[in-house]
């Protein structure tokens, strides 16, 4: 039950000061459970999360569902998903009655009108970034276009393009799967560091003073 | 019946949200702009750029600002949960299947052939909030100060990755003076 306290007062704590979502999170609780609790050893931890960002769902929720349920079971689970989420919930519920009083007023919707376009350009940022880091070739460029002109074309349920991504894709990584099996080449553990999602994540910072010696 | 429709919108969105917060905004926006009508396109960008100054996820912040708006107080807990309730079922039965190593190669590789959807995903988000709501002086003759500040925070974000509450912050300014 004390465990179950303090993994809520840790998320709580992560929930409430962490700007900039789910990835600025990351080493707020690697310090709070790795590095001062020791409830996970770090190679653990690192393995955990290379498997909790490739899941759906809220980001942040997955990583505290996962560490309260390996560090104190069910109560633990919940107890830090609580944490996670009740500062957001809070601020927002705050913010909300403050700006339906206020947005009309004609400064508040001055501002406004100068901070949406800038929140279109924050979208499409990221979007573009990803597209890069996700190797996109000529070839396979018809993915993501594909994708658009279906949702901002058609007006497809995004529902509807993402089952069919993840069909497609599922395909895809079986036909791999095959062609490494009947090679007889052992396929590459993607949970060890170096290769698989355990790569994409930010490393810890130890392992950074690790790599930085000579 | 409100509360049954908010139960299944975020359900759906939790189950389907691969890919993080910003890849949630297209199942967000379809389900709650264009679909349900629970909220406006400016509405929608007003809490993009809230939740962006606020800590906390984004779509959690989404949810619990439409279910208030639909529902009440409530209606925001009842949101914020289906959301959450996708993850809570997957951490007691997906993660045994997906801890082995054998599904977790199959895993890896099925998300890596997903990343190239889920960047479209996006950018079809910001395409949507491309309009004349959020760029209020685009078409009308005037200096279009709305498609400046766009290119500029375009420019600054993907090219010098600034820090987006810097950004939202100055917009804000621009907006004040010249609107």
């Amino acid at each position: 039950m004390k465990k179950a306290f303090e993994l809520f007062f840790s998320f709580f704590k992560i929930g409430a000061f962490t700007l900039g979502g789910g990835y600025a999170m990351l080493s707020m609780v690697e310090k709070a459970v790795v590095d001062q609790k020791k409830w996970i050893p770090n190679d653990e931890f690192w393995d955990m999360i290379a498997v909790v960002q490739s899941l759906p769902g809220v980001f942040a929720v997955n990583t505290a569902l996962y560490v309260g349920h390996r560090v104190a079971g069910t109560k633990g689970a919940f107890a830090a998903m609580l944490g996670a989420i009740i500062p957001s919930i809070t601020i927002i519920l705050l913010l909300a009655t403050v700006f339906r009083e206020y947005r009309d007023q004609p400064v508040v919707e001055r501002i406004f009108k100068g901070i949406r376009p800038c929140v279109v350009a924050l979208i499409l940022a990221p979007s573009l970034r990803m597209i890069k880091s996700a190797k996109v070739t000529w070839k396979t460029a018809i993915i993501p276009i594909a994708t658009v002109f279906l949702i901002w074309w058609c007006k497809t349920s995004p529902a509807y393009v993402i089952l069919a991504a993840i069909a497609g894709s599922l395909i895809y990584a079986l036909i791999i799967r095959r062609k490494t099996r009947d090679a007889g080449v052992n396929p590459p553990d993607p949970l060890s560091r170096g290769s698989g999602p355990a790569s994409r994540v930010p490393k810890s910072r130890s392992q950074k003073e690790e790599e930085a010696k000579p | 019946m409100i509360y049954l429709q908010l139960l299944w919108v975020f359900v759906k969105i939790g189950v389907l949200g691969f890919g993080g917060g910003y890849a949630m905004l297209s199942l967000i926006q379809h389900e709650v702009v264009d679909h349900y009508a629970w909220m406006t396109t400016t509405d929608f960008a007003d809490m993009v750029a809230i939740s962006q100054m606020t800590p906390g996820p984004i779509s959690i912040n989404l949810a619990t600002y439409v279910g208030y708006t639909t529902a009440g107080f409530g209606g925001s807990l009842l949101a914020s949960f289906a959301l959450c309730l996708p993850s809570i079922i997957m951490v007691y039965f997906i993660l045994k299947l997906f801890m082995s190593k054998k599904n977790n190669a199959l895993m890896t590789n099925t998300l890596k052939g997903l990343k190239p959807a889920i960047a479209g995903l996006i950018f079809a988000a910001g395409l949507s909030m491309m309009n004349t709501q959020n760029f209020v002086d685009f078409g009308r003759g005037q200096y279009n100060i709305s498609v400046i500040i766009c290119v500029l925070a375009f420019v600054a974000s993907y090219f010098f990755k600034a820090n987006p509450i810097l950004l939202i912050v100055l917009s804000g300014v621009v907006g004040f003076f010249a609107y």
